[in-house]
């Protein structure tokens, strides 16, 4: 199996906290990996590193072999953080064309159209982002994440404050990119439907890595398992 | 090639969402006006007095009404978190940078602009006679104000006060340029040509922007990512 992850001993410190601490793990091209914590814990920290939005401190990150930074693999990685990443001022079109320019597509207005068919937000093409509703802004974030077809996808908590319809989207993207071979890894705290989707688990504890290795049966039953079982207490 | 046309991307997308919501135009034109007709009270301009000091008022203007379009340059990320998805395109953040500066540049030369038919008409000074070289030491000096407030305007973008510490950080540093600009402007405005006279300060414009974005351009990325 290909690694398209590598993550060695990252530390992280904000002033002399160190939000992550001697964290190491490495994934496997294909994997979806849950990457479960408590708030504060340090996964978000962590997912921005891996998105090349933050510098460890210590250590390093590598995917497929290179340094986050390149500009090489930046194109091959998606993000989708918390905030949308879209420009209220622009339409639909303009926001996903720019993306597409940024990432060097030749055919970034036709892939646009395809995103915005995919996610429904066709009859919605040169409205002004700033008019959307809630979860066509948040569709419309999903179809920014794929329009470069990224090989390494990044979610910090992707289902987090989205509508049925969007959820179902991102739903059946994730399930596509998980055939076509991406490499997936979410932060999130609905540990049920994260664990349903992931083939592997990492949970961090203190800016520590409690838990890294595949899905266990024990967790798919009882998604707390693992909070018990690595952190001493239940979930919350 | 790649790297220029990122760089054109994002500073069309720039101008595009500010052509939307003409946000820090207006406000920047309108703050501009406001102190020009304030100057043109406070100082009565006659001839003598323009002689000395027209060159030092108009850049003034420029340098406090061009802090606000420079405010609102990195400022416009944060909605939404933008910026992250910048960064984690593959666009280099020197690109990001100077994309950035090229917007900030045109939206400042276009009120500069508009500020200097103002100020002919409130200060009686006529400017066109000149107006060749006068372009010329306006698009140096603007550039220098760009460069330096689009670094700064990166720097500041996580502070809350950023709207306060950013001409607090840049008008210490563009001193220099700003010296240069002021004697040129003036010297231009009473008619007189760009010559032996007065290269050296051209020169010293010249020189400060073609360190400035080679130093915006090597530091960014820390500046951006850490």
């Amino acid at each position: 199996m290909t690694t398209a992850l590598e993550i060695d001993a990252v530390w992280k410190y904000f002033g002399d906290y160190p939000a992550l601490r001697d964290v190491g793990f490495k994934i496997e091209a294909g994997s979806v990996v849950a990457l479960l914590g408590r708030n504060g814990a340090g996964k978000t920290t962590l997912l921005k590193i891996l998105a090349g939005l933050s510098k460890p401190s210590k250590g390093s990150v590598k995917i497929y072999g290179s340094e986050v930074r390149e500009e090489k693999t930046r194109r091959r990685i998606g993000v989708l953080g918390h905030g949308i990443s879209l420009y209220d001022e622009l339409t639909a079109t303009e926001n996903l064309v720019l993306f597409g320019k940024l990432y060097g597509l030749a055919d970034a207005e036709k892939r646009a159209h395809q995103w915005l068919e995919r996610t429904d937000l066709e009859r919605v093409r040169d409205g002004l982002v700033r008019e959307f509703s809630r979860g066509m802004r948040q569709r419309l974030a999903v179809a920014r994440t794929f329009i470069h077809d990224p090989e390494v996808l990044l979610f910090d908590e992707p289902f987090t404050s989205l509508d049925d319809r969007a959820i179902a989207v991102l739903q059946s993207l994730i399930a596509d990119a998980q055939k076509r071979g991406c490499t997936i890894v979410m932060s999130t705290h609905q540990l049920r439907e994260a664990i349903e989707l992931a083939t592997h688990v990492a949970l961090i504890r203190k800016g520590q890595l409690a838990y890294a290795g595949e899905r266990r049966p024990e967790m798919l039953g009882d998604p707390t398992w693992l909070y018990r079982t690595f952190e001493g207490d239940a979930a919350s | 090639m790649i790297f220029f046309r990122q760089c054109l991307t994002v500073a069309a997308k720039d101008l595009r969402a500010e052509w939307r919501t003409k946000e820090a135009l207006n406000a920047s034109l309108a703050f501009s006006t406001v102190i020009l007709v304030l100057f043109s009270f406070a100082l009565d301009p006659n001839p003598e007095m323009m002689q000395e000091f027209s060159g030092g008022l108009l850049w003034l203007v420029f340098l406090f009404a061009g802090a606000l379009v420079l405010n609102r340059s990195f400022a416009r990320e944060m909605q939404n978190d933008c910026l992250d998805a910048l960064l984690a395109s593959p666009v280099p953040p020197s690109g990001l940078f100077l994309g950035k500066a090229l917007a900030n540049y045109a939206l400042l030369m276009t009120l500069e602009l508009m500020c200097l038919v103002e100020f002919g008409v409130l200060f009686n000074v006529r400017w066109l006679g000149n107006i060749g070289p006068l372009l010329i030491v306006m698009a140096l000096g603007t550039w220098a104000l760009t460069v330096v407030g689009t670094i700064f305007s990166a720097l500041t973008v996580n502070l809350r006060l950023r709207e306060v510490m950013l001409p607090v950080l840049v008008y210490p540093m563009m001193v220099p340029p700003m010296m240069a600009a002021m004697i040129l402007t003036t010297s231009l405005l009473n008619g007189d040509p760009l010559g032996p006279g007065n290269i050296l300060w051209v020169r010293v414009l010249a020189g400060f922007d073609v360190i400035f974005t080679l130093l915006g351009v090597a530091f960014i990325d820390t500046v951006l990512v850490g």
